[in-house]
């Protein structure tokens, strides 16, 4: 099969595991030379571009950029957004894990391929079929109209697109968890008498605490980040229907290169944390399990 | 046992700390936030008031004046305090925007035959916009002009020498850029007039010229499909298009809107480009109009009428030209003509009949661009 000599090299390294040869050595050391190098070309090359060009004018210049009233507007947008969906995904997200780890029923896998669905779509597409939905020509245009309300390019168009977007993050965190850990615990506390409230509550929740919070933050992330779905409802007013990643644009595209580092630096100081805080809950998850 | 159980009980401590956190962090950004907005989408009473002006992507800098200056004129006249706010994209996606429902009072964009199908598509305003305000409703008007590297090394002074050897040509795409498509049809009439002499407007509406018209469209076909040969990047938008020529730096020249390309000339650090005007080309006018059925519902015609009015005074039209806007009136654009090079201009009704058979002809899916894209990527 594979000839030439590193096959040679490969087969007499297998035939004796666990022993540090210099060539192993050399071997380890350029998959790990690869992998970083790798890393520092497409991860903190980009990243320390951000943060050089959002300092580029000095710190002064930095911090002017967040007076800016339609960059403070798009922050508080972007808050406000996360703040409504976060909360909402994490009930469906439980609640759809917990059926579907939990219970047997016809259309399970039509529902788990359901929630996958926005993994799968495009977001412009994510953004286009609320505007087919609720736009002037749309199916409930007319509707809407009569009555005064705006939903796309206005807020809830923009939380109900960051909403499709990001729900698959925590029921995707908790289903294969919930199904890893098993029943048996479950059962137990329903024998010795507890409701399905209870178990919930005294089980089932303490049990994927770690994987909850673990898809909380992504879904978060996501949700401050999410540009393309937004993009297509939110009508770019300024001031008042941009979040934060439309703002980039707009400054980048105003020749505003420090204000668009500036606020894309607020993002990428939100992925690093995101990071840091995955990090910290696996480590705790990983010490729980030792 | 014993152990795992303690450190289980720890565990969940942490765990309910952590969601506390999080939880009044989320409460304390949730007052923050809705201590600031305060939502106001319906038209307002009569002390204040507030307009959706949706337009395209370079007139950012210039709305952003216009805006500021029309507040305070209108407060003086009426007492009433005015708030414009700003939407900017590509011109095409804009008019989807208000076709699907975006509630703009006033939209501004690259050209008529976006409002048109605002018109067509949407039934937001009356057939007859473009003739509500003087000048085809376009209070200012812009051409397409050159930007080259400093010092013109390519020696590029008109549309000839564009397709001359060795010369990288940037210009967005003609089917979602409104700017490019002036880009296109500027060539397509330089190259008719080039081959149809001085009368050349007269020609492509005389019968018995059909022939000699004929040979100067499949020479003008030639032209652009040669043009398009020599573009390394295809950018969506003309905003883009710049970033790519001066930031980038991909390409010898830019086929730019003259607005875009002195603002480039003054955001950038001077001298890296310069700008070239050629011998002939294309007048954009980029119209105005009210939305009807947005400004009756939110009572704010007067306000809207007045605003796109502004435009049109004296002091409207030195906005326009301190942002490289043609002024339409013959004072301001003299007191601006160093800034204004005079060139021969063509309209699009008189050499192309209308922005819907240039549309139809050129730009339509499958139509003249597509034909001559395809060719060029083979």
């Amino acid at each position: 099969m594979a000839g030439g000599p590193s096959g040679v090299v490969l087969a007499e390294l297998a035939s004796r595991p666990g022993r540090d040869t210099a060539v192993a050595t050399l071997i380890k050391l350029t998959f790990i030379g690869i992998s970083l190098l790798f890393l520092m070309a497409l991860l903190f090359a980009p990243l320390i571009t951000v943060f050089a060009a959002a300092l580029d004018k000095g710190l002064a210049m930095y911090f002017a950029s967040f007076k800016d009233e339609d960059t403070l507007a798009a922050i508080r947008l972007t808050l406000i957004t996360a703040v409504i969906v976060v909360p909402v995904n994490v009930i469906f997200g439980i609640t759809a894990a917990w059926s579907i780890a939990k219970f047997e029923f016809k259309g399970k896998s039509f529902l788990i391929t359901l929630i996958d669905l926005p993994i799968a779509v495009s977001p412009v597409i994510s953004g286009l079929i609320y505007v087919l939905l609720f736009g002037a020509q749309g199916w409930f245009g007319a509707w809407l109209q009569e009555r005064d309300i705006s939903i796309v390019f206005a807020m809830p168009g923009i939380v109900l697109a960051t909403m499709f977007v990001t729900f698959p993050y925590v029921a995707r965190e908790l289903i294969p968890l919930m199904q890893q850990l098993g029943n048996d615990e479950e059962e137990a506390a329903i024998t010795l008498g507890a409701g399905g409230l209870m178990t919930f509550f005294h089980v089932t929740l303490p049990k994927v605490r770690w994987g909850l919070l673990y898809g909380v933050i992504l879904c978060n992330a996501r949700a401050m980040g999410e540009f393309g779905a937004v993009s297509v409802v939110s009508g770019h007013i300024r001031g008042l229907t941009t979040t934060m990643p439309l703002q980039v644009e707009i400054l980048y595209n105003e020749y505003n290169f420090v204000g668009a580092f500036a606020v894309a630096s607020l993002l990428t100081l939100l992925a690093v944390v995101t990071l840091i805080v995955k990090s910290l809950v696996e480590w705790r998850a990983d010490y729980k399990k030792r | 046992m014993m152990n795992t159980n303690r450190r289980g009980m720890a565990g969940t401590r942490y765990f309910a700390a952590t969601l506390r956190v999080i939880a009044l962090v989320m409460l304390a950004l949730a007052g923050v936030s809705g201590c600031g907005s305060s939502s106001n989408t319906s038209g307002g009473d009569a002390k204040s008031v507030t307009l959706l002006n949706v337009s395209y992507d370079p007139t950012r800098e210039l709305y952003r004046d216009v805006n500021e200056r029309f507040s305070a004129d209108w407060k003086a006249k009426t007492g009433q305090q005015v708030t414009i706010k700003q939407s900017h994209a590509g011109s095409g996606s804009q008019a989807r925007a208000v076709i699907d429902g975006l509630q703009a009072d006033v939209v501004t964009l690259a050209l008529a035959y976006d409002v048109d199908s605002i018109q067509r598509t949407g039934k937001r305003l009356g057939a007859n916009w473009q003739t509500r305000y003087p000048d085809n409703s376009a209070p200012y008007t812009s051409t397409i002009v050159f930007l080259v590297r400093k010092g013109n090394p390519k020696q590029i002074r008109d549309w000839s020498d564009l397709v001359k050897p060795g010369v990288a040509i940037v210009t967005p795409n003609p089917k979602t850029s409104g700017g490019a498509r002036w880009n296109y049809l500027a060539a397509w009439g330089y190259e008719l007039h080039r081959v149809l002499g001085p009368d050349w407007k007269k020609k492509l509406d005389d019968p018995a010229a059909a022939d000699e018209v004929g040979r100067a469209q499949a020479s003008a076909e030639k032209f652009v499909g040669e043009l398009y040969a020599r573009v390394p990047v295809l950018d969506s938008g003309a905003r883009g298009a710049t970033n790519t020529f001066v930031q980038r730096e991909i390409g010898d020249v830019l086929l730019a809107w003259e607005n875009e390309a002195l603002l480039a000339i003054r955001a950038m650090e001077p001298g890296k480009v310069e700008l070239i005007v050629p011998t002939i080309s294309i007048l954009a006018e980029p119209p105005v109009a009210v939305v009807d059925t947005v400004v009756d519902r939110r009572g704010t015609r007067q306000v809207a009428e007045g605003y796109l009015s502004y435009l049109y005074t004296p002091d409207g039209q030195e906005i326009a030209a301190r942002h490289f806007f043609r002024p339409r009136n013959p004072e301001v654009l003299a007191q601006h003509r160093d800034q204004f090079q005079q060139l021969e201009e063509f309209g699009i009704d008189e050499v192309f009949g209308g922005w819907q058979r240039a549309y139809a002809t050129h730009f339509a899916d499958g139509a003249l661009f597509d034909r001559l894209y395809a060719a060029v990527k083979r």
